[in-house]
């Protein structure tokens, strides 16, 4: 393998997803990296930037800090800056050096926790992984620490929304959509984690019947509410008429405790959508299940296999996904993947903030509630 | 919930009266925000000014993540490939191998040769210990026709030598083959952005019978290499000095440093110093200068006693760009920037001696992240990041100096002053595009 992309893009990376994990909820987020992380996340990765004033900072590491191992001026700097703005949390990200000269993220943060007593917490990222793994981390770290209360279960059947991001949800109205769309079928929403909810109102997590994995950056999160207050997980993003059935098992996995992964048989499938991992694992249920159509789902991002259907695959590179795809009859896909899609295949432009970034912001549709955006699309087809 | 976390108003730590600030570094070296102003050029941006060449970046996903979307963005995809550095390439030390076999792959793939490829190595590398003479000789065997160049995305070294914006604008040049030098031929290189035709170097250039170029007239490779025969090279920006003198020593091309500013007296003897190497006699500068004067003061008829704030990136010379408004009346306010570049030490001493009290904000201290963002009275910026600070939509919106230089740069900047003072801007907007004047959408 080659690691190599002629021409298309590449995925936020694992650092700037815990900048955005965390973006909301009150804390300071310090990238240990010398210099571009910063403006990477916040001009591409980041459409809350301009406008909301996150405390997301950058340690600006030197070569002879690097050499040196000098940790000590980090620690300085993220004690000085949390004295100045007064954070509910502290959390400190790496990037590709720290991790080459080994730095410690959790004791570096148990110092900084010790001097400011404010909660801290270091995440080991390292810039080569995309965005859902840290979002994921930063996630399961504000339930380890801040999900801490046992409480009575809502009388009807809720839910919590883990790995709610605008990586994946982008800003155009789908993460509020996401509440309506359950609520309007019965189930209530306690908490978004983490877009339009307070540490506060994430605190309340333990009062849902279930969560809701809607990306897999919700995972971590899903995985340590699981352990400590048995609360079962569905991993599913919902999409249209295909919410019913992500219902169907969110009741089902209240009443019998087990987590679940609905899904569509796909067995045959004749097209293609590629992106992050749940997402695209429920948008090729969601036209599978309107349309008859079976699509195949390609995760370019980390998810584990159990997740997947039994056509689906994990791909990453130009030289994995391009075989993928020849034969498609359509590829449902963000618009940079177009120049390696086959000419014979019917492209459906799908953006996606977590690969494009500010691109194409103002395509993205918002298909919570309907899917026609695609399913006009392939109607269309020739 | 998002809600701004400001509120905040104790300044303390991200601004100093001049007076109190310390030369060149006013501030100290702590975590470091980055505001919504992309405005400048990054080396995506740069490296492109290369006729037929295609960009290669060997890095991390998180490091590829902003280059990748800079190309995007300038719809420059089909010029850019990235190798992806992996843990696995980290642990087993296979970065030689991961660059030859690379570069090789995507040379292979690429619909179109490239007459030259600009190779990105980044922080990883320096730090592993890469054997990079070796991959560039690997390289040059398997693709004699290809022209290679090293460049560098190696942050981490910005503190240590040249940095990155140095080596980069060195990195634009050092493509050019040797050939016999051209007596009549002068080349301006170091900038991003092209050179104001109507500044003065180009007259006195015209009177003495010499031709100038620079890297933006060159729309094929051919014409690129031509800008090896000039014997002569001008530049006026501190970052690309060390590409002339580069240029100096492996071309014998003859470097003559011009530095940019906003006095008459400096501008008068860099000009003399320009026009005695080209032979001819320097001009009488009273008609320029005059000229000047005139737009000062209609400038300040428009502008009148409006504050008026200058940002870091809107010039290479915001201390000497005080200094003329100050100097005329003007109500400079403030003043953005991190630290100053040695050239400023004049104008520095000169302005903390006549007006101490004038604030100098720091543009990546944390505080700034909070500190508001809003000014009580109609205010004029003079850059993207003092229209954001102020939350201002009468700017100027410039980067580098907009390549206006000379007498007549000061009279250019004067114009669009007045043009920013009278007609909003869609600040949100336009200062979010990366690399003004590149071609971003």
């Amino acid at each position: 393998m080659t690691q190599t992309a002629r021409i298309i893009s590449t995925y936020t990376a694992d650092v700037s997803g815990v900048n955005s994990a965390l973006f909301e909820l009150g804390g300071m987020t310090v990238m240990h990296d010398a210099s571009g992380c910063n403006s990477t996340y916040n001009t591409h990765d980041e459409p809350r930037w301009y406008d909301h004033d996150s405390l997301v900072f950058l340690s600006g590491i030197s070569e002879m800090e690097a050499i040196m191992g000098d940790d000590d001026k980090l620690i300085r700097d993220i004690v000085s800056a949390a004295q100045q703005l007064h954070p509910r949390f502290i959390a400190i990200a790496g990037t590709p050096i720290p991790m080459m000269i080994g730095t410690d993220f959790r004791a570096i943060a148990a110092v900084v926790e010790r001097k400011t007593g404010i909660p801290s917490f270091g995440f080991a990222t390292n810039g080569m992984h995309t965005y859902v793994q840290g979002a994921s981390m930063a996630l399961a770290g504000i339930a380890e620490r801040f999900v801490t209360e046992e409480l009575p279960k809502t009388d009807d059947i809720s839910v919590n929304l883990l790995g709610v991001t605008p990586l994946d949800f982008s800003v155009n109205g789908s993460a509020e959509h996401l509440r309506t769309a359950l609520e309007q079928r019965g189930i209530s929403v306690v908490s978004n984690w983490a877009m339009g909810d307070d540490l506060e109102t994430l605190q309340k997590a333990p009062s849902a019947h279930v969560n809701l994995v809607v990306s897999y950056a919700g995972m971590g999160a899903a995985k340590v509410l699981r352990k400590r207050f048995g609360i079962p997980y569905v991993t599913a993003r919902p999409y249209g008429d295909w919410t019913d059935t992500i219902v169907e098992s969110i009741r089902l996995a209240a009443k019998n405790g087990d987590s679940m992964e609905p899904m569509t048989g796909r067995i045959n499938p004749s097209a293609v959508v590629i992106g992050e991992g749940v997402s695209s694992v429920s948008l090729a249920n969601a036209v599978t299940y309107e349309t008859g159509i079976q699509v195949r789902a390609v995760a370019a991002t980390e998810i584990e296999r159990s997740k997947l259907g039994v056509s689906d695959c994990m791909a990453r590179d130009e030289d994995e996904l391009m075989p993928l795809l020849q034969g498609a009859e359509f590829i449902i896909a963000d618009p940079l993947y177009e120049p390696i899609c086959p000419k014979t295949a019917k492209f459906i432009r799908l953006p996606h903030e977590g690969f494009s970034g500010r691109i194409f912001r103002s395509e993205i549709p918002d298909m919570t509630e309907d899917i026609s955006y695609i399913t006009q699309a392939i109607a269309g087809r020739s | 919930m998002l809600r701004r976390m400001g509120g905040e108003t104790d300044t303390s730590g991200a601004m100093l009266p001049i007076g109190n600030a310390p030369f060149p570094a006013p501030f100290r070296s702590e975590l470091e925000y980055s505001c919504s102003a992309r405005g400048t050029w990054n080396i995506v941006h740069t490296g492109f000014l290369v006729p037929q060449a295609h960009e290669i970046f060997a890095c991390a996903a998180g490091c590829l993540r902003g280059v990748v979307l800079t190309a995007a963005e300038m719809n420059a995809l089909d010029r850019f490939s990235t190798i992806e550095i992996r843990e696995n390439n980290v642990l087993e030390g296979d970065m030689e191998d991961l660059l030859i076999e690379g570069v090789t792959d995507i040379l292979h793939k690429l619909p179109y040769k490239p007459r030259a490829v600009l190779l990105y190595t980044s922080c990883i590398h320096h730090f592993i210990g890469c054997d990079l003479p070796l991959c560039y000789s690997r390289l040059r065997e398997r693709f004699p026709d290809i022209d290679f160049t090293d460049c560098y995305m190696n942050p981490i070294m910005r503190k240590s030598g040249l940095t990155p914006d140095q080596l980069m604008r060195r990195g634009l040049y050092a493509l050019l083959k040797k050939r016999p030098l051209d007596p009549q031929r002068i080349s301006i290189i170091g900038n991003n952005l092209p050179t104001d035709k109507n500044c003065e170097l180009f007259a006195i250039a015209e009177q003495a019978g010499f031709s100038i170029t620079e890297i933006h007239d060159c729309h094929d490779y051919e014409k690129y290499q031509e800008m090896a025969a000039s014997s002569v090279n001008i530049c006026y920006q501190p970052v690309g000095k060390a590409g002339g003198e580069a240029l100096e020593a492996r071309l014998g091309q003859k470097l003559l440093y011009l530095p940019l500013s906003y006095d008459y007296d400096e501008i008068s003897r860099v000009l003399g110093t320009f026009a005695a190497t080209l032979g001819v006699t320097p001009p009488d500068w009273s008609k320029e200068i005059a000229a000047c004067e005139d737009a000062l003061r209609h400038a300040k008829t428009v502008i009148g006693s409006a504050p008026v704030v200058i940002d870091y990136t809107a010039t290479m010379r915001p201390l000497s760009l005080a200094k003329l408004l100050l100097t005329h009346g003007f109500n400079v306010t403030a003043l953005y920037a991190d630290s100053f570049s040695g050239e400023e030490k004049d104008d520095f001493a000169w302005l903390q001696a006549h007006y101490p009290a004038l604030p100098v904000y720091a543009t990546v201290q944390v505080k700034m992240r909070v500190l508001p963002r809003k000014t009580s009275e109609k205010t004029l910026a003079i850059g993207q990041k003092a229209a954001y600070f102020t939350g201002s939509p009468y700017f100027v919106n410039m980067v580098e100096c907009g390549g206006y230089y000379g007498f007549s740069g000061i009279r250019k900047l004067l114009s669009l002053m007045e043009e920013a003072f009278l007609e909003e801007k869609d600040t949100r907007k336009l200062i979010q595009i990366k690399g003004l004047g590149c071609g971003c959408v």
